[in-house]
């Protein structure tokens, strides 16, 4: 594993500063130009838009069938992408069934649909959730609060390459009548990673 | 370049301890596992990470189960990795 992101989060920054002051010096970084791509970047990534992916997919099953056949062709549907950043990242999004279920981990670094999840939290990058979770994932989410049905199979979806992951989680009971707007509400991060129910 | 596997294909991830980057994960390393699907083809880390030149080669999702990977467990651990970390494996080995 390539080092504990909980333990040197301050050392880590500083050492980002130095670089940036390094890069803007030689003229090899315009700083205005950083922080845009970095403001326009975050001001759309939120969980919010993996939540209304999940209500939109449990809704209309045609789409629920695109998200899952192939989500970047799908994303646009709901004005959204997966092409933020860099270059586009390819996009696997998993479903929960009543017999299985996913969760999603990065046990190289912390890879993450930040895009579709928001900047990803400190135990998602944890050395103790990273090692853990492919080992033991089914203790791992009762530490979580989540008592899986044992007759639930589990598959952990590592992100190993250049591919990130979304969980679709199952549909809420005694939700018929709510609309779209209200099943994305019922949504949480958590759920969209695999550690929780929704 | 040409994809070596398909969907269903048994591989073997290699055991190889490379003295430089990879994202072969440490757990995976002589598991033997499925490929679900291709994904595409990215540059290989391990040449990029050493500055040498990385024409892009195809990335497999690999499906293995915990008992391949750690003896024990029922669930399954899914694991993205590039072609150059698999093997075939011999119609005797599965």
């Amino acid at each position: 594993m390539s080092g504990d992101h909980t333990g040197q989060a301050a050392t880590l920054a500083a050492r980002v500063r130095h670089l940036e002051g390094l890069l803007e010096r030689r003229g090899l970084v315009d700083p205005r130009e950083l922080d845009r791509a970095l403001e326009a970047y975050l001001a759309h990534a939120s969980p919010a838009n993996g939540a209304r992916l999940a209500a939109r997919a449990w809704l209309d099953e045609g789409f629920r069938g695109r998200l899952l056949a192939d989500a970047n062709a799908a994303l646009p549907e709901l004005g959204l992408s997966m092409g933020g950043g860099l270059q586009e990242q390819r996009l696997k999004v998993v479903e929960n069934t009543e017999d299985s279920h996913n969760v999603i981990v990065c046990t190289l670094c912390s890879c993450y649909p930040i895009a579709l999840l928001g900047p990803s939290p400190t135990w998602y990058k944890s050395e103790a959730y990273r090692s853990r979770v492919v080992r033991d994932p089914r203790g791992t989410l009762r530490e979580f609060g989540f008592a899986l049905d044992p007759a639930v199979r589990i598959n952990v979806w590592d992100s190993s390459a250049e591919s990130r992951y979304m969980v679709l989680p199952r549909r809420p009971a005694a939700t018929a009548n709510l609309d779209e707007r209200a099943l994305a509400a019922r949504v949480t991060r958590n759920g969209l990673i695999g550690v929780a129910p929704v | 370049m040409a994809e070596a596997f398909s969907p269903g294909d048994r591989v073997r991830a290699r055991r190889a301890d490379p003295p430089h980057h990879t994202r072969l994960p440490r757990y995976a390393r002589g598991a033997v596992g499925t490929v679900v699907e291709r994904q595409g083809s990215y540059p290989l880390p391990d040449d990029r990470a050493r500055r040498l030149p990385a024409e892009p080669e195809p990335v497999y999702t690999v499906r293995f189960t915990a008992a391949a990977l750690f003896g024990e467990g029922d669930h399954t651990v899914t694991v993205d990795l590039w072609e150059s970390y698999l093997r075939p494996v011999a119609e005797a080995e599965r």
